[in-house]
């Protein structure tokens, strides 16, 4: 049965408010709307549940930290450190986000239908079914996918700051599991030393199609459109990059 | 030349008595130097002292500044920081007589005073707030200067010698009181220096205090967190400022005052009902540093009545008597019996079992 | 032909006369020291792979086996001393970092030993501590300023604390770092000893879930094995910024020790490397401590106490007020000769500064600025015994953590090879063979000895002050006089010297 609730955040400190939420999740309501959210850090952090929030405004720091299943649909942009530890659950974020979206994030999905900022995705994992995937609508800042160790990333550079290039330095540096897609190519210069593009397979085709058609969903885009323009894949040359460092003292 | 109570840290063993009429009849200092006199052997001659409530009448609302001074310099000196921040209703020497032990006695002065408003205001805080760091300022600031006591219609009167000298020494025959404290003092060593003898006092307070405690830098150091500042490096003066910052400045009820100072053995809260459990644990948590630890029996004297208090495990003595509206604490019984010898009741007090005796109609210290 | 400079550290001296060839010693080395000929039917030994742990002299049926340093002198020199001559040899041939184990064996001064413990003689009296009460309860959390009361209740309750019975914890070592066996051992002592044990940063193994309320939960810059579930398993939650062995850099477990077992923990494939980063990456100025201290007590309701552990350095004083002001409930200060399973020496031996001087250093600024009281203070890195205890909660400190001394309680002979993954103790190594040697049951009981011994310890000494209550010695340091310190240590270390 579906009940829902609107909460008007205007004013509401994020302890009460994420209080206001657990108490309407505890009480089996399944959709909640927030309203007039401006900086309210930790929405959806800790909570495992499959209820809906959807926000309105502009969501604080950590939004979905430690996430454990619920779906978040932000009508704004997001700040710094969205899906931080995320474990479970989806991001519908319908403007910008910032730096380090999906920090170490284990499970579940972001989509993102305006640019990122530096870091996103930094050591994202990925564990037997757990395979998190970030999909960014727009353009990122330097260090894109730094460390990752596992999960799907993929960087569609289709608005953002005309400026600026699709993604910045230190593409993929440390990086040593899961698969980056990036639409169009990327200077060789930019990329991390552990990352080496790939040629797409026809999984790869498969797999951008699955997600791409998600991304497309959740915004109302063109799907085909967006995968008519070739992708650059990339992946870490080895699953270990640091195995000669070091030396027995 | 030996160091003084402040620049060296003195051990001193003791005798105290205490005397309140709950009634507020006032009594003169006769009872109080017969009794504390009967446990000689328990002070060396190196210190005595008394408090005295409702010897003020006159003056009841000034504060009531008893100084020590070296010299007439320091005097003046000190007089001229008194006369910035008080208006001085009255000032002049504490009358004494001649007694034979009783040598080398600093200038003795005192002062019935109202802070100034203006300052008052001006510094943005309570009038005995004001005064109590005022009185901190004198005895870090002003060398050869010592404030004795600084409460309203209430004085401390001490000195170096046995306490039955000292309460000949400052005629307490002849001041009325309803509340009488006092100390003969066995420090280990000392310099003769009047101002380390006890009571030790702020504002209202004053303590008379016998042992030693183990837990002196841990309750120093953690008192100095609020703004105080042990010049004397003494037992009591931490014992005074951890008073004074749970009744006065934090309102702590005196129960849990004394539950944090002598804190009931864990095993012993253990077995409280679990309400009772919850309170006394949370009081032990947030004030362990207050634990008042190893052997210890005081008496806290204020206008409003006293309490007396030793060790959670019973490291010092401490007897109780009632006889109508009196009530008496001591060392030794034969010291409340040499005052009054056939009491209502008598009672050895427990260890970390608070005797309060407070005025009529008054229901915290 | 190529000479090799480096000739072998450990001579392995085998008694012809005892030696039955009895190849237990090959068995036990997991480093090949012993070997087997099975031509001439004889065992013998390859000293180049000796690291002098102890395991075949322990096992050796006949005591046929002694290991000696080898005896290769090098002409005296006090300043190119043998240490820094093989060094150089090993990072010419390799081009390597120097890996190392364990803490800081340089000889820096060691505070403690120049710190004297008082008693009471007559003025007041020493406590017999085998039939008086003594106490050694701890509480770790944040404590209000003040209590408030209404009507004789409290006004609001207590922020949640960690209530131990000794304040002595096991120190955080990872599942991965160390082997479950020892992770066991040490959550089960925890557990008959009324302590807690730390996961460190590698996850909660399934099997340790049940000793919950004995158990610290670590995060850190990895965030291995971090979900909801994993933030509230624990009686308190950890927030790793640094560690002793390794001040401002990460860590990094290879894939080899990344079986199945250690893989589940830390929720990552099986043979990947597990890097942590050296900095949290949603931390990079204090305020976002706060951020991030605040996410996990969202996550956790409020209802765990928050710690943040770092590295003791230069500037620890002001980083721990700090630390305190962004709401953490507990500080931990790991310092120099803390333990790790691999770091890189150079750091290990010349980054940071003791624990003693930072914890005085801390404590009295937390006091001149008034908060000591709000937040609770735990020391890690170099207790070795109980009058190292009691000199640290003397100068300050709520509790320790102990590492090395529980690893070493557990069986470890300090070899210092945990980097290697071959621990012939069964400690700091995840190669089955290995770690059923050390059986937990037995772990358990060897290490919750050490702490009922050292409280033993810690109430004689107690008692010999006229104290019988634990608080009553945090921050006495009037209990404590210096011996052979110059006036700046004693003003740092906030004591006076002996005899004064």
């Amino acid at each position: 049965m579906n009940q829902n609730i609107t909460i008007d955040a205007k004013g509401i400190y994020y302890r009460q408010l994420n209080e206001a939420i657990k108490a309407s999740l505890q009480d089996k309501i399944n959709t909640i709307e927030l309203q007039n959210v401006n900086g309210q850090r930790y929405i959806g952090a800790g909570i495992t549940n499959d209820a809906t929030i959807s926000i309105q405004g502009t969501p604080g720091n950590d939004l979905a930290a430690y996430m454990d299943g619920l779906t978040l649909q932000v009508y704004g942009n997001a700040q710094d450190g969205v899906a931080n530890t995320m474990n479970k659950g989806t991001i519908i974020i319908h403007g910008d986000a910032g730096d380090a979206l999906g920090y170490a994030m284990r499970g579940g999905e972001v989509y993102v239908k305006g640019s990122v900022g530096y870091r996103v995705a930094i050591h994202m994992k990925e564990f037997q079914e757990k395979v998190p995937l970030v999909v960014v609508g727009g353009k990122a800042g330097s260090f894109f996918g730094e460390y990752m160790a596992g999960g799907i990333l993929i960087l569609l550079g289709l608005r953002g700051r005309e400026e600026q290039p699709i993604v910045g330095d230190y593409c993929g540096t440390g990086m040593h599991g899961g698969i980056m897609y990036i639409r169009g190519s990327v200077e060789e210069h930019k990329l991390g030393k552990e990352v080496k593009p790939v040629e797409m397979t026809e999984e790869d085709h498969q797999r951008l199609a699955l997600y791409v058609g998600r991304f497309a969903e959740h915004f109302g885009e063109d799907k085909e459109e967006i995968l008519a323009q070739p992708f650059t894949k990339l992946i870490p040359y080895n699953k270990r990059p640091y195995g000669n460092l070091y030396v027995g003292a | 030349m030996s160091l003084r109570e402040g620049e060296v840290r003195i051990p001193s063993g003791c005798a105290i008595s205490g005397i309140m009429n709950r009634k507020g009849y006032l009594f003169s200092g006769h009872d109080i130097i017969q009794s504390i006199a009967l446990m000689h052997d328990r002070s060396n001659g190196l210190g005595g002292g008394f408090a005295a409530y409702g010897i003020y009448p006159d003056y009841a609302d000034h504060y009531a500044i008893h100084m020590f001074y070296e010299d007439s310099f320091c005097r003046e000196e000190t007089e001229l920081f008194i006369n910035d921040h008080f208006n001085v209703e009255v000032g002049g020497r504490i009358p004494t007589r001649k007694v034979s032990s009783i040598t080398e006695a600093p200038i003795i002065w005192r002062y019935f005073v109202q802070p100034k408003a203006e300052k008052v205001m001006e510094m943005d805080l309570e009038e005995d707030e004001y005064v109590a760091r005022l009185v901190m300022q004198i005895n870090a600031k002003f060398p050869g200067s010592f404030v004795v006591s600084s409460g309203k219609n209430m004085g401390a009167f001490k000195g170096v010698g046995y306490p039955e000298d000292i309460g000949e020494f400052y005629k307490l025959d002849s001041y009325k009181g309803y509340l009488w404290t006092a100390h003969g003092r066995f420090p280990t060593n000392t310099p003769g220096w009047w101002g380390g003898a006890h009571p030790f006092t702020l504002l209202d307070w004053s303590i008379v205090h016998n042992g030693e405690i183990s837990s002196y830098d841990a309750n120093r150091r953690y008192i100095e967190m609020f703004g105080y500042k042990c010049t004397l490096q003494t037992d009591t003066e931490v014992i005074t400022y951890l008073f004074d910052l749970l009744l006065r400045k934090q309102g702590l009820p005196l129960k849990a005052v004394v539950t944090a100072m002598a804190a009931p053995l864990w095993s012993n809260i253990e077995r409280l009902a679990p309400e009772e459990r919850e309170l006394v644990k949370a009081i032990r948590t947030v004030y362990s540093p207050l634990l008042v630890n190893g052997p210890f029996s005081i008496i806290l004297g204020s206008r409003k009545g006293f309490v007396a208090l030793n060790d959670r495990i019973k490291l010092r003595a401490l007897v109780a008597a009632e006889k109508d509206d009196f009530i008496y604490v001591a060392s030794e019984e034969s010291a409340i019996r040499e005052i009054c010898s056939n009491p209502d009741r008598l009672w050895s007090v427990a260890g970390g079992e608070p005797v309060i005796g407070l005025l009529e109609g008054v229901e915290e210290l | 032909m190529k000479v090799n400079y480096l000739m072998p550290e450990f001579l392995i001296d085998r008694d012809e006369q005892r030696c039955t060839h009895c190849r237990i010693c090959v068995h036990q080395c997991a480093n090949e020291a012993h070997l087997w000929n099975d031509k001439k039917k004889i065992v013998y030994g390859e000293d180049q792979n000796c690291v002098n742990c102890h395991r075949c002299v322990a096992t050796c049926p006949t005591r046929a086996l002694r290991i000696r340093n080898y005896p290769l002198e090098y002409k005296n020199n006090a300043h190119w001393t043998p240490h820094y001559i093989k060094s150089i040899f090993k990072q010419a041939n390799s081009g390597g970092i120097l890996l190392a184990g364990m803490g800081c064996d340089r000889p820096y001064p060691v505070y403690w030993d120049h710190l004297l413990i008082n008693a009471s003689q007559v003025t007041n009296p020493s406590i017999d501590p085998l039939r008086e009460p003594m106490e050694l309860k701890t509480f770790l959390g944040r404590k209000p300023e003040k209590l408030s009361f209404q009507n004789g209740k409290l006004a609001e309750a207590l922020p949640p604390q960690v209530e131990l019975d000794i304040p002595i914890m096991f120190a955080a070592m990872s599942f991965g770092a160390i082997s479950l066996n020892a992770m066991t051992s040490l959550a089960m002592a925890a557990k008959e000893m009324g302590t807690c044990y730390n996961t460190g940063e590698g996850g909660l193994h399934s099997s340790l879930y049940q000793y919950g309320e004995n158990t610290i939960v670590q995060v850190a810059s990895g965030r291995f094995g971090i979900d909801p579930e994993y933030l509230n398993a624990g009686t308190a939650i950890e927030i790793k910024i640094g560690q002793g062995a390794k001040p401002g850099i990460g860590g990094h477990l290879p894939g080899e020790k990344v079986g199945m077992d250690v893989s589940q923990t830390r929720m990552i494939p099986e043979g990947s490397d597990a890097i942590s980063p050296a900095p949290h990456h949603d931390i990079y100025s204090i305020e976002d401590l706060r951020q991030l201290i605040y996410s996990l007590k969202e996550a956790t309701n409020y209802t765990k106490p928050v710690a943040v552990k770092i590295a003791a350095v230069h500037n620890s004083a002001a980083i721990a007020s700090g630390i305190a002001r962004a709401g953490a409930d507990i500080i931990v200060l790991d310092g120099l000769r803390g333990g790790t399973g691999a770091a890189p020496l150079r750091t290990r031996d010349s980054v940071g500064i003791p624990i003693e001087l930072a914890l005085a250093a801390v404590d009295q600024r937390l006091r001149n600025e008034s908060i000591r009281n709000e937040v609770s203070l735990v020391v890690a890195g170099s207790i070795r015994c109980s009058s190292d205890v009691v000199k640290a909660i003397a100068l300050g400190a709520d509790a320790c953590y102990i590492g090395t001394a529980a690893l070493i309680a557990l069986g470890c002979h300090m070899c210092q090879k945990c980097y290697t993954g071959k621990c012939n103790w069964g400690i700091a190594t995840q190669n089955p063979k290995l770690t059923k040697r050390l059986d937990p049951e037995e772990g358990a009981e060897r290490a919750a000895n050490l702490l009922r011994a050292w409280s033993r310890e810690i109430k004689e000494m107690l008692g010999g002050m006229g104290i019988n209550a634990l608080e009553s010695l945090r921050g006495n340091r009037l209990m404590l006089r210096g011996i052979d310190l110059s006036e700046r240590d004693l003003a740092i270390l906030g004591v006076k010297a002996a005899g004064e």
